[in-house]
This record gives structure tokens, C-alpha cells and sequence, in this order.
């Protein structure tokens, strides 16, 4: 009767399906060790990145520079995006209400929320992680491969730490601040489009972004951007430090730092909104 | 003086060093010649701590580095100067915050007394005013001799140097190895450089040792090399037909 179920003749396609079996169990086993292996050197990486700092006054010096880099780099990209998807977000909202019976004024109210709870925080980061996330692993992979690291080492320099430590201390005061002024220009967005569209006052825009707010909601987008901001550096650092070869690799570890940092923001934001709104 | 003895180094199953056991005498230049995979970089990564050794030890002026923990090392690590193959100079910085950089990381000295001696190591490498271009706008040989200056900025008891003249033209190659020679004897310093040039090694060799199939192979000074009977050491050193014919072999 089973045999019949799943359409097995002999004892040879008996063997051969359990052997395709095997594969893709071997597959899935290599894939899930592999997988293991480098979580495991991830947490390697950030227990060495942690230790304590060699020289506060240079580590500090590197802070300023890499918040420079990470953040005023990044608010040209941020304020088009926002500006742009504020826009577009409350003109699509103004599109789908069709009833009278939906006061005008739920359109700031949905721009605000779409920006607050998810827009600001996981698509500006997602954002960030691309621009952001290939340049650390970019700069860290040609370190890596020009001896750089090895001169850090040589000179009995904690190398990780030094080179990674900053970028995440960076990452964590500046893109919440980013994100916040992501939220605020996301709304100018919509108020912009609420001013010349005519297709809603600017009163009703108004009176919605301000319409049942909760301060919570900022505090949620600013945690989960605090483990975004995390992942933006620690990931791509971890792809960077481990680059092996030449100019192709760094490449590779560019893509796959940027993948791997993305599907892990993904990941979290689902996990912290179940922890935190739900 | 540096020691290694019967060291042994795999990567996976291929093994690269095979019992190696060698001195490098302080105040010498001391070369290790030999062709390109014979295990001269890995050699030289096991000694300063870059790679782990599978066996035997590492022996600076009698301590003993293989068994070292991290902050041992450290300190050891604060003796040595390395110059790079590529010079490895920070792209981001200039030449003098290169320079300035081991210096910022492990003394208490004012800022003018740190400018004052990163003016002293460019000054004896020949590259002054070169303070303030980035690594980018060097010449090779200046890179060479930028990352010199750092290599000797903290005033190291030893100093490795990993072909520091391939790229560069013959003559210069030759003033960068010269350098290496004064500096050397000047501060007294265990040197230790990694080459395939010729050239170097009749200019500089004073401890040769050349390594094939990561064994220790032949150990001279630059005299002796030129007499040696040693088969796989005269297929290296006269390479070129016109040289074997030269030789006579």
C-alpha cells in the first residue's frame, strides 16, 4: 500500500530514492554545519572586539571619524528616500480610500505610522545596511589583503577591536539619529504632498499625524534600531575580516555581508515585534 | 638573537614547514632566500605569532613566544618592526600619522616629542617632506621606505622585512637594502629579511640560509654562496642559462 502511495517499482528505485534522500540530507547537513561555523567565529570575532580597549584617546579619534563617515555620509541618501517615500506612502494612502465614511485625516495618521513603526527603522537600515554595510566590508577586506591588519597585529595591536570596535559605537549614536530624522523628513514628505496635491489639507494632514499617538512606537523603532545599527557594522565587519584572496573576494564579501546583514535585520524585526508589540 | 627550533607547520593536510630549526644573529642581517612556495613567508608568519606553529618553539633573546599568552605577546610584539612585502602603510592615513601611529598607540610622549622623532625615522629613511601625502601618492620605493620609518619607530630590538624590494627597479631595491644594512648595525638589531632578489643577497648577505620544500636547505653568508656545491641552491641562485653557463653547470 505504501509502496503504491509513492510509486516505487522496484527495489532499485527503492534504493535510488533513499539515495537522492541522502544527498539532499547531506546537503542540508553541510549547509547547517557551515552555517554553525561561522555564527560560531561571529561571536568569536565580537568577544575579541569587546576586550578592552588599547589606547582610549585613538579609539576615541576613530569613533569621531567613522561617525562622521557612517552618518553625515549616509544623509544625502536618507533625506531623498525619506522625503520621496513620505510622498509617495500618503499618496497612495489618499488613492485607496474611496468612502466618505474615512475622515481625511487617517492618511497623516497611516504616514506616520508606516513611518514610525517600519519605514524609518527597517527600510532606512536595510538602506543603510546596502551603502553602509559593503563599504565596512569593503574597507576592512582591503585591509585584510594589503598585510594592513597584519601590520596592526605585528605591532601587537588587538586588531579587531581597533578596527571594528568604533564603527559599532559609531553605528549605535548615529543611526537612531538617522532614523529619527528619517521619521521627521518621511513626514515633510507627506506634507509636501497634503500642500501642492490639493487631494487633502494640509489641516487634515496635520491633525492625523498628531491624531492618537503613542510615544511607545518611537521608543520600538528606536530599539530595533539599535540592533539593526548592530548588525549594520558587526556583520559586514566579521565578511571584511575574513577576506581571503584578492579584489574578487572582497567583492564577494561585499554581496555577502550585505545579504547576510539584510535577511538578519529581517529576522530580528519579526522577533522584536513579537516581543515588543504583540 | 632569534631561535626557532624544530618547527613544524601545516595548512590542512599539506605540510609547509618540516622541522625547522634556525638562529638569526643580532646586529647581522639575516636572509632567508628561496623560491616562491618554498615556505619563506610562512616561515617567517610562524615567527612572529602571524601563524600558529603545530610544533617546536620560538625563541626571542631566550623567551620563549610559541607558549606566550596574548598579553605576552604583546609585549614582545611592541620589540618587533616589520616591513611588509606590499608596505601595508594605512591607506587612510598620511605618512606621518603612519609613522605617528605605534608611537599614539603605546607611549606617553608629548605631541612634540612624537613629531620630533617621526621627523628623525623619515629623515633617516631620506623622506622628508613627504609628511603629509597619503600612501596613494607614493612611489613604491617611497612606500618602502615610509613603512621603514614606522618599522622603526618604536626603536624595535628586531625587525623583519618580507621582500622589501620586489616591485622596485634594482637600484632602488639596492638603496632600500642598504638602508636596512645601517639601520641595522646602527641600532644593534636582530634583521631578519625575506628575499628572492640576488642582487640583495650579494649586497647584504651576512647570515644567509635558504630554504627549499620548507626544510632548511643551506645556511651561508654571502662568500660561501658563491662557492657552494649545493645542487638546489646553484639551480637558484644561477637560474638563467647564461648563469648556469657561467658557473659551469
Amino acid at each position: 500500500m505504501v509502496f503504491h502511495y509513492v510509486n516505487i517499482k522496484n527495489a532499485d528505485d527503492l534504493y535510488f530514492r533513499s539515495s537522492v534522500r541522502n544527498i539532499y540530507f547531506y546537503i542540508l547537513l553541510t549547509y547547517m554545519l557551515k552555517a554553525f561555523h561561522h555564527i560560531g567565529k561571529y561571536f568569536l570575532l565580537l568577544a575579541r572586539v569587546f576586550k578592552k580597549p588599547d589606547n582610549y584617546k585613538l579609539y576615541g579619534r576613530q569613533t569621531i571619524n567613522e561617525m562622521v563617515s557612517l552618518g553625515l555620509g549616509s544623509l544625502g541618501l536618507i533625506s531623498i528616500i525619506s522625503l520621496f517615500m513620505g510622498a509617495v506612502v500618503t499618496l497612495q494612502t489618499v488613492a485607496a480610500i474611496d468612502s466618505p465614511l474615512i475622515p481625511l485625516y487617517t492618511v497623516g495618521y497611516a504616514t506616520r505610522q508606516s513611518f514610525i513603526l517600519e519605514l524609518a527603522p527597517t527600510i532606512m537600515c536595510l538602506i543603510l545596511a546596502g551603502k553602509i554595510g559593503s563599504n565596512i566590508s569593503s574597507e576592512i577586506g582591503t585591509m585584510r589583503i594589503t598585510e594592513q591588519i597584519d601590520a596592526l597585529e605585528i605591532m601587537g595591536v588587538n586588531s579587531a577591536s581597533y578596527l571594528i570596535f568604533p564603527k559599532i559605537v559609531a553605528a549605535l549614536f548615529t543611526i537612531p539619529m538617522i532614523v529619527v530624522y528619517s521619521m521627521f523628513l518621511g513626514l515633510v514628505g507627506g506634507w509636501v504632498v497634503g500642500l501642492y496635491s490639493g487631494m487633502l489639507t494640509v489641516e487634515d494632514y496635520l491633525y492625523g499625524i498628531r491624531w492618537d499617538f503613542k510615544t511607545f512606537d518611537v521608543i520600538y523603532a528606536l530599539i530595533k534600531t539599535l540592533f539593526f545599527a548592530f548588525i549594520i557594522t558587526s556583520i559586514p565587519s566579521y565578511h571584511g575580516y575574513y577576506t581571503r584572496g584578492g579584489a574578487l573576494e572582497i567583492g564577494k564579501s561585499s554581496t555577502k555581508s550585505v545579504v547576510y546583514s539584510s535577511i538578519s535585520i529581517l529576522v530580528i524585526n519579526y522577533i522584536l515585534t513579537q516581543l515588543l508589540l504583540i | 638573537m632569534i631561535e626557532v627550533k624544530n618547527i613544524n607547520k601545516s595548512f590542512g593536510k599539506k605540510q609547509i614547514l618540516h622541522d625547522v630549526s634556525i638562529s638569526f644573529l643580532r646586529g647581522k642581517i639575516n636572509l632567508i632566500i628561496g623560491a616562491s612556495g618554498s615556505g619563506k613567508s610562512v616561515l617567517t608568519k610562524c615567527i612572529v605569532g602571524l601563524h600558529e606553529i603545530d610544533s617546536g618553539s620560538v625563541e626571542y633573546d631566550g623567551r620563549n613566544f610559541s607558549i606566550m599568552n596574548f598579553k605576552q605577546r604583546k609585549a614582545v610584539r611592541k620589540e618587533i618592526g616589520m616591513l611588509f612585502q606590499g608596505s601595508a602603510l594605512f591607506d587612510s592615513l598620511t605618512v606621518e600619522e603612519n609613522v605617528k601611529f605605534p608611537m599614539e598607540m603605546y607611549t606617553k610622549q608629548s605631541e612634540e616629542e612624537i613629531l620630533e622623532r617621526v621627523n628623525f625615522c623619515l629623515k633617516r629613511v631620506q623622506l622628508e617632506n613627504a609628511n603629509h601625502l597619503y600612501p596613494a601618492e607614493l612611489s613604491g620605493g617611497m612606500q618602502k621606505r615610509a613603512a621603514l620609518a614606522r618599522a622603526i619607530a618604536l626603536n624595535p630590538k628586531y625587525l623583519f622585512c618580507d621582500e622589501p624590494n620586489s616591485g622596485l627597479d634594482p637600484q632602488t631595491g639596492i638603496v632600500i637594502d642598504n638602508l636596512i644594512q645601517e639601520i641595522t648595525h646602527e641600532y644593534d638589531m636582530t634583521t631578519i629579511v625575506i628575499t628572492h632578489d640576488m642582487n640583495s643577497v650579494m649586497e647584504t648577505g651576512e647570515n644567509i640560509s635558504f630554504i627549499h620544500q620548507g626544510n632548511i636547505w643551506w645556511t651561508g653568508n654571502k662568500e660561501d654562496i658563491l662557492k657552494t656545491d649545493n645542487k638546489e641552491l646553484n639551480e637558484f641562485v644561477y637560474s638563467s642559462k647564461i648563469m648556469q653557463k657561467f658557473k659551469g653547470l
